[in-house]
């Protein structure tokens, strides 16, 4: 089985120096398309290779890219940006791909830059990821020594610059409008669409924001081409993915598998299925804000469309199991938790409503529901749902919590009918 | 007062990006990383460097979670409390935390030592709970290795 992202990750090496990546074919890609390959060649490559964005919302790369404007007539300054603000709950992905090469990111930005004739590229990473600091900061560092950041790249006349901006701390910054105000020295709320970045985005210029895993696949199609890059796959959906598992299993981790392997082989195979005592009730796919799924959804593969289909999202691919020990109001209510701190408080219903789901799952997990509250909570996933936000953030928190009123309902219900949590555990986040 | 050598890494800072007031973020991370944490005055001398207005410039603080605009210990412990480190157990590592140090959330041992803050997912769900000090990630916590560990900070 083949793994492009990860076959040079070993985590308890150091990360490859560029001497020693360039020695396994790192930046083959580079040369290829400064000697071989028109921007828009490689956009179309991108396009055909059927990459989907792997930040979570799965749009196609190559296609986001052709929004920016190209020619002569083009914006003379244009962004390129890796979001590597990985911040979703129970997500932990990208931290891997950080630490673990980051020249292989690096690569995958020029690629990126260079499909759509940007010259300043940024890495916003999160705060908390201080190795990966550490390594992309020496990384870059090699990479303008060795030529192939900087101006006239190789020799080719393309020029190209990369900094590495680490965030404060804000769950917003994930969403690329909101991450540009960021970068800019604002408040990271979101910015109203269109115009798209690609065409206005950091300091009004056409801008591309990709994420992490995203870029790192780039180099590979490169340099094994489209139809290699859908082989990878067991699905419709193209290539690798990095999936995570975490919580009650035996050998939580990350592992890069074909994209469309089954939740139960991740679930059994990799993670080694759930620990002594502990029986699987449901999970999140993809991170804190997409939809539970459960027994009945074990077989099917991961992929954009197959968890679509079920009703929830593919995401970010990190799963975080529910056990039968782990109350389900607890678990909604930590969830919504960090949705209502992390809300920007731009718009109302996000400001306002969040607040008000969290409250009422605090009551509910307290004995101190009513059944009116259910009605209540039903309404919040309409209201906040998708079309009367700003952005996507509390829609996403709406998702776990329209699916755990479906599937848990019974676990709400005896909450308030008993006036106490049956697992005797209520979560107060600030006591 | 801003220092010299404060003033020289913003100025470095404001180099890379187009108008002053888009390094205000930089600036206040070389402040906080100075002082420990953004006071009204330290607020005050960072936004006339940058251009802003203090109230501007204080939105942008007080939306970031890690700038601090309350002073802080010479330790901040972060401690994990989302989705992972819940179902993986972290509320005895909070209340152990609790009673060694003898601060809740937001407070500050006496002597100075350590601030306790919840902290939003730290990406290292695979290795629930977790925490972090400083620049230092702890996982598989347990509560055994907690007196070794806040040992190392003086």
């Amino acid at each position: 089985m083949e793994k492009p992202l990860t076959q040079h990750i070993v985590p308890s090496r150091k990360p490859l120096s560029l001497k020693e990546y360039e020695a396994v074919g790192g930046y083959a890609s580079v040369r290829k398309i400064l000697q071989e390959l028109t921007p828009t060649e490689v956009q179309n490559l991108v396009k055909d290779s059927n990459l989907r964005g792997r930040g979570g919302a799965g749009f196609n790369t190559g296609l986001k890219w052709s929004f920016v404007p190209m020619g002569p007539d083009a914006p003379a300054t244009k962004y390129l940006v890796a979001n590597a603000d990985e911040m979703e709950p129970g997500t932990f992905k990208d931290r891997v791909l950080l630490e673990g090469n980051p020249h292989q990111l690096i690569e995958g930005m020029i690629v990126a830059a260079y499909a759509i004739q940007a010259n300043i590229s940024y890495v916003f990473l999160r705060w908390a990821y201080k190795l990966a600091a550490k390594e992309i900061t020496r990384a870059i560092a090699e990479a303008y020594e060795a030529g192939y950041l900087g101006k006239n790249i190789q020799g080719s006349g393309y020029n190209l610059e990369m900094h590495l901006h680490t965030g404060v701390g804000r769950y917003m910054c994930g969403e690329e409008t909101a991450l540009l105000n960021a970068l800019e020295g604002k408040r990271a709320n979101p910015r109203a669409k269109p115009p798209f970045p690609q065409v206005s985005g950091l300091y009004g210029k056409p801008t591309i924001v990709n994420n992490v895993e995203t870029l790192c696949c780039l180099p590979h199609i490169i340099n094994n081409g489209a139809e290699w890059f859908k082989g990878l796959s067991r699905s419709a959906d193209a290539g690798t993915k990095l999936f995570g598992v975490s919580g009650r299993v035996k050998t939580p981790g990350c592992w890069e598998l074909p994209m469309g392997t089954t939740i139960r082989e991740i679930l059994e195979d990799y993670a080694g299925g759930m620990q002594e005592g502990y029986l699987f009730r449901g999970l999140l796919p993809g991170g804190a804000s997409t939809d539970f799924l459960v027994e009945e959804h074990l077989d099917l593969p991961m992929d954009y469309g197959s968890i679509q289909a079920a009703g929830s999202r593919m995401g970010t691919g990190t799963m975080i199991i529910l056990d039968d020990q782990t109350c389900p109001v607890g678990f909604v209510h930590n969830l919504q938790h960090f949705f209502a701190q992390e809300s920007c408080g731009f718009c109302t219903p996000c400001r306002d409503g969040l607040p008000w789901v969290e409250r009422l799952l605090l009551a509910i997990d307290k004995g101190e529901g009513r059944p009116e509250d259910m009605l209540a909570l039903e309404f919040h996933t309409k209201y906040l749902g998708p079309g009367n936000t700003f952005c996507a953030l509390a829609p996403g928190a709406m998702e776990p919590l329209q699916s755990a009123l479906k599937y848990f309902r019974e676990d709400f219900e005896q909450h308030i009918v008993e006036h106490h949590c049956p697992w005797s555990t209520v979560w107060q986040p600030s006591i | 007062m801003l220092t010299t050598e404060e003033k020289h890494q913003i100025e470095h800072e404001i180099s890379l990006v187009p108008t002053r007031k888009a390094a205000c973020i930089e600036a206040l991370k070389i402040v906080q990383q100075n002082r420990g944490w953004i006071s009204d005055s330290s607020l005050a001398e960072v936004a006339e460097f940058v251009d802003m207005s203090p109230a501007e410039l204080d939105s942008v603080a007080t939306f970031y979670n890690l700038i601090f605009r309350r002073p802080v210990g010479r330790h901040v412990i972060l401690l994990c409390d989302s989705i992972s480190c819940y179902v993986m157990g972290y509320e005895t590592i909070r209340d152990h935390l609790y009673s060694t140090l003898g601060i809740k959330y937001g407070e500050t041992t006496e002597d100075g030592r350590f601030t306790l803050l919840p902290n939003a997912c730290l990406g290292t769900c695979d290795c629930a709970p977790a925490l972090m000090i400083d620049n230092d990630l702890y996982r598989n916590l347990t509560v055994e290795q907690l007196e070794e560990i806040l040992n190392k900070y003086t």
